[in-house]
């Protein structure tokens, strides 16, 4: 039975705490009596007959939704959608789970004698999946069948002929999406929930739409209403998503939705990454030994190096859940799972929240964490990681751990490199920012030739990485980064320091001398229930 | 006295004799040969003779299925096979047929014991088999060899059972011993690899498959893993005295297990259309050969139904590789 996450309170006898700083490591010591640090629950089991469990779900639909044999037939039209490659973080060592659920919805779709099938990479306005990572996703079997023939492909935003408009809500946002999967008899998605935040109508009604529909949810206004984008029905976001849902609904789109959830298993149980996922007194002669050698390697490699070798890394997940069928009931039951494996019981607000980001995000899959990034992780995803109310107190300190180097991938990432020369040198405040230079970066051609043709992320997409950030610049008196690169660091607006005691020093300013001090220990995913 | 001139003595004869020499040839009349100890020594230190009167018992065959490879499963034989696969086998496959390896994802959550079912083509087979076997299934599998090829006398059996961990099998005639021995192997936490069509193909096209995988998997209640290989004919077919380089694909199937009712020859029919399915899919593409297969159109193993010379020519078509080429391009001939 795995042992359930829990709040630690550090004392004198509590060993240096891990802190993740990119593709590297420290150990930080945290004072005494005033810190706490919420660790994760360890990886529930997972499934052993997953095929077994990918079946049932399939048969035994949740909701109003017949069973998937029932919705195929001869002559049908059917689009099978599935996540891109910002799911799950790191890649899942093979076979992924879309690629078991695809085979076996294809399956049934012979065993129906439904011929014209498409297969779509629901990637919105992300860059586009490389053959190799498509091939991961989806398996060799599936690959080789469709995409010679050009029914397996990367969904294009910015293709008018192949986008439909469905309508508007009642607040006026423009429903958008795919014109394929818009007109097909049948769009089965198939989704990962690594947080709460994936999922549900959000998989549709962003994955497949262009940022004419996009826009209507990524923006300030509805990021700074969302509290937390890991709670949906606290989440502007997740609302503005389930009413372009009904409005896919009632333009007659069906959607069979198959929604999966993993473990924590993000470091698996043997290999030097293990100690990654132990309690630091816990941790053993050979774990003590592991992680000394790993990094004195790790301080000796070129960054390029330790970037190589930390994404070509493949993580053990179990699949702990698969449902099937309409997609709010289907939701529903996903969410459940996905809170019962990451939800930690924390009571009360903190001064300073500290958290080491990791070297991977959504959006630098086998690329750079560019300092955008950075932020976007930190601000946007872990800050959000709560339910009920933020970690940390309004006006209180966050301290990321992270090198933040000023550095960017030209072909994943051209218009960051331009938003970072271009907008955050003159403002970094999210609104001014939307105002000013949105449009320009969303309409520019070759920003959308690059999205379109190359693997660049669409121009308009690191406006979105700041924007999620924005409820977090809103509540917080104060960001610093330790160990980042100073000018990267204060080119976001943030405050660098060399080490922890040197940020504490600077937090001082803002939340007095004896601040509450409380640790993150993310990744392994864990989620704050904050009372 | 005679006339006749005395014969001249050769040197070393006329050499006087030197005091060694007179020793040696003292010693010999004193110490008795070897072969005069051999036969000094009697029963029970030798093995009793037979009264005259007594019909002697036929001598205990020890080649063919009655090759006792018990020895082959031990440590140190087990390590020595180990040594062998991976300082010589598997470079040798590796450089000779290059095998390309599908499938693997669907036995990744299998640990065994399983049975291996494959087409038979080539003495290739066994060792590209053996070469894409993920390394818990490979250090722990016995093959089902032939007991009247492979172990027609001791030394070809002491090699197939130290290279291969093979065992024999008789496939002239139904035994209980080969059946037994394989079957407590399986209990025993070993995995097998059998070729259930009993030989090579002869022409390149499959055979019907027997029924014995499909006995012990029902017998031993054990999954069996159907196994597609593609090229290895190409590469060394029957009766080909030369070895040709080339590559090969090895597709493994999704774990099949007996339903209800299923004895052997239906099981073992089912087993033959997952590997006919295999086969579509390797030489097709997974999607069109799940909708045959699903439509009970997946072509058989054994070929169209035809002369000779248009068995010969459809094998042509059956190209793992043909996707890979620009369409319309002309066909070669097989």
């Amino acid at each position: 039975m795995p042992r359930p996450g829990f709040v630690l309170d550090v004392d004198k006898s509590t060993p240096p705490i891990l802190f993740h700083h990119g593709e590297n490591f420290r150990l930080e010591k945290l004072p005494a009596g005033r810190s706490r640090v919420i660790y994760p629950a360890e990886p529930h089991p997972g499934i052993d007959d997953v095929d077994g469990a990918i079946r049932h779900a399939l048969l035994n639909p949740l909701g109003e939704c017949e069973p998937l044999p029932a919705l195929l037939h001869r002559g049908m039209k059917l689009t099978i959608c599935f996540d891109d490659v910002s799911l799950p973080l790191p890649q899942m060592r093979r076979p992924d789970i879309r690629q078991r659920i695809i085979e076996a919805v294809l399956d049934l779709a012979a065993q129906a004698g439904v011929d014209d099938v498409h297969i779509i990479a629901a990637l919105a306005l992300h860059r586009r999946m490389t053959e190799h990572e498509l091939r991961h996703v989806v398996g060799d079997r599936v690959y080789d069948a469709f995409a010679p023939n050009g029914l397996l492909y990367n969904h294009d935003a910015e293709d008018l002929d192949n986008l439909l408009l469905l309508g508007t809500t009642d607040r006026g946002e423009e429903v958008e999406i795919n014109k394929r999967a818009a007109e097909s008899d049948l769009v089965v998605y198939v989704n990962i929930n690594l947080v709460s935040m994936d999922g549900g109508h959000k998989s549709t009604a962003t994955g497949l739409a262009s940022y004419r529909s996009i826009r209507h949810h990524h923006n300030v206004a509805t990021m700074q209403k969302s509290k937390s984008f890991m709670d949906r029905h606290k989440s502007e976001l997740h609302s503005s998503n389930w009413r372009m849902g009904e409005v896919i609904r009632k333009a007659d789109v069906k959607i069979f939705q198959i929604e999966s959830t993993l473990n924590n298993d993000t470091f698996g149980t043997e290999g030097p990454l293990s100690v990654l996922q132990k309690r630091e007194w816990e941790w053993n002669l050979r774990d003590r030994a592991s992680f000394m050698a790993m990094k004195a390697g790790l301080d000796r490699m070129p960054t390029s190096a330790t970037r190589k070798l930390f994404h070509s890394w493949r993580a053990p997940f179990g699949v702990t859940s698969v449902h099937a069928g309409q997609v709010d009931a289907v939701h529903e039951a996903t969410l459940a799972q996905v809170y019962s494996e990451q939800l930690v019981k924390v009571e009360g607000q903190t001064d300073i929240l500290t958290m080491g980001l990791p070297y991977i995000c959504p959006y630098n899959v086998n690329s750079v964490m560019n300092p955008i990034l950075v932020m976007c992780l930190g601000l946007g995803y872990f800050f959000n990681m709560y339910r009920g109310q933020p970690l940390v107190r309004e006006g209180g300190v966050l301290i990321l751990s992270h090198p933040t180097p000023w550095d960017f991938n030209p072909v994943h990432h051209p218009s960051y490199i331009d938003f970072f020369e271009q907008v955050l040198s003159e403002t970094t405040d999210p609104l001014e920012i939307e105002q000013r230079f949105e449009k320009d970066f969303a309409e520019d051609e070759w920003y959308r030739h690059l999205y379109r043709t190359s693997y660049a992320y669409h121009g308009v997409h690191p406006f979105y990485m700041w924007y999620w950030g924005a409820h977090a610049l809103q509540h917080l008196g104060r960001v610093i980064i330790v160990g980042g690169d100073p000018a990267a660091v204060r080119r976001l607006g943030f405050r660098p320091a060399s080490s922890l005691n040197d940020a504490f020093e600077l937090a001082a300013d803002v939340v007095g001398p004896s601040p509450t001090i409380t640790h993150f220990h993310n990744p392994p995913l864990v989620m704050a229930d904050v009372s | 006295m005679s006339d006749a001139p005395r014969r001249k003595r050769p040197p070393e004869a006329s050499a006087p004799l030197t005091k060694a020499k007179v020793l040696v040839a003292f010693a010999r009349t004193q110490v008795p040969s070897a072969s005069h100890l051999l036969r000094g020594i009697e029963f029970p230190l030798r093995p009793p003779t037979v009264p005259g009167s007594i019909e002697p018992l036929p001598p205990q065959k020890r080649t063919g299925a009655d090759y006792d490879t018990e020895w082959a499963r031990r440590p140190t034989a087990r390590a020595a096979r180990r040594a062998l696969f991976e300082g010589l086998i598997r470079p040798t496959i590796s450089a000779v047929a290059d095998p390309e390896v599908r499938g693997l994802d669907r036995v990744g959550h299998i640990d065994g014991p399983v049975i291996f079912a494959a087409n038979h083509h080539s003495h290739l087979d066994t060792a590209v088999l053996l070469s894409a076997l993920p390394a818990r299934f490979r250090n722990k599998v016995f093959i089902a060899a032939a007991a009247d090829y492979f172990f027609t006398n001791r030394l070809a059996g002491g090699a197939s059972a130290l290279a291969l961990n093979a065992i024999p099998i008789e496939r002239t005639k139904v035994t209980r011993r080969s059946a037994d021995l394989a079957a407590d192997l399986i209990a025993d936490g070993w995995n097998m690899a059998i070729f259930p069509e009993g030989g090579r193909s002869p022409d390149g096209w499959g055979q019907a498959f027997r029924g014995g995988a499909a006995y012990l998997a029902l017998r031993c209640d054990v999954p069996v893993i159907p196994v597609h290989l593609w090229g290895t004919d190409r590469l060394l077919p029957k009766g080909a005295k030369q070895l040709k380089r080339g590559s090969t694909v090895v597709t493994f199937g999704a774990a099949l297990r007996p339903a209800d009712g299923d004895d052997s020859r239906r099981f073992a029919a089912r087993l033959e259309r997952e590997v006919a399915a295999l086969a579509d899919e390797a030489t097709s593409d997974w999607w069109s050969a799940r909708q045959r297969a699903h439509a009970d159109e997946t072509p058989s193993l054994s070929g169209p139904d035809a002369s000779a010379w248009r068995r010969t020519w459809a094998l042509g078509e059956r190209d793992p590789h043909q996707r890979d080429r620009r369409q319309g391009a002309a066909k070669i001939w097989p």
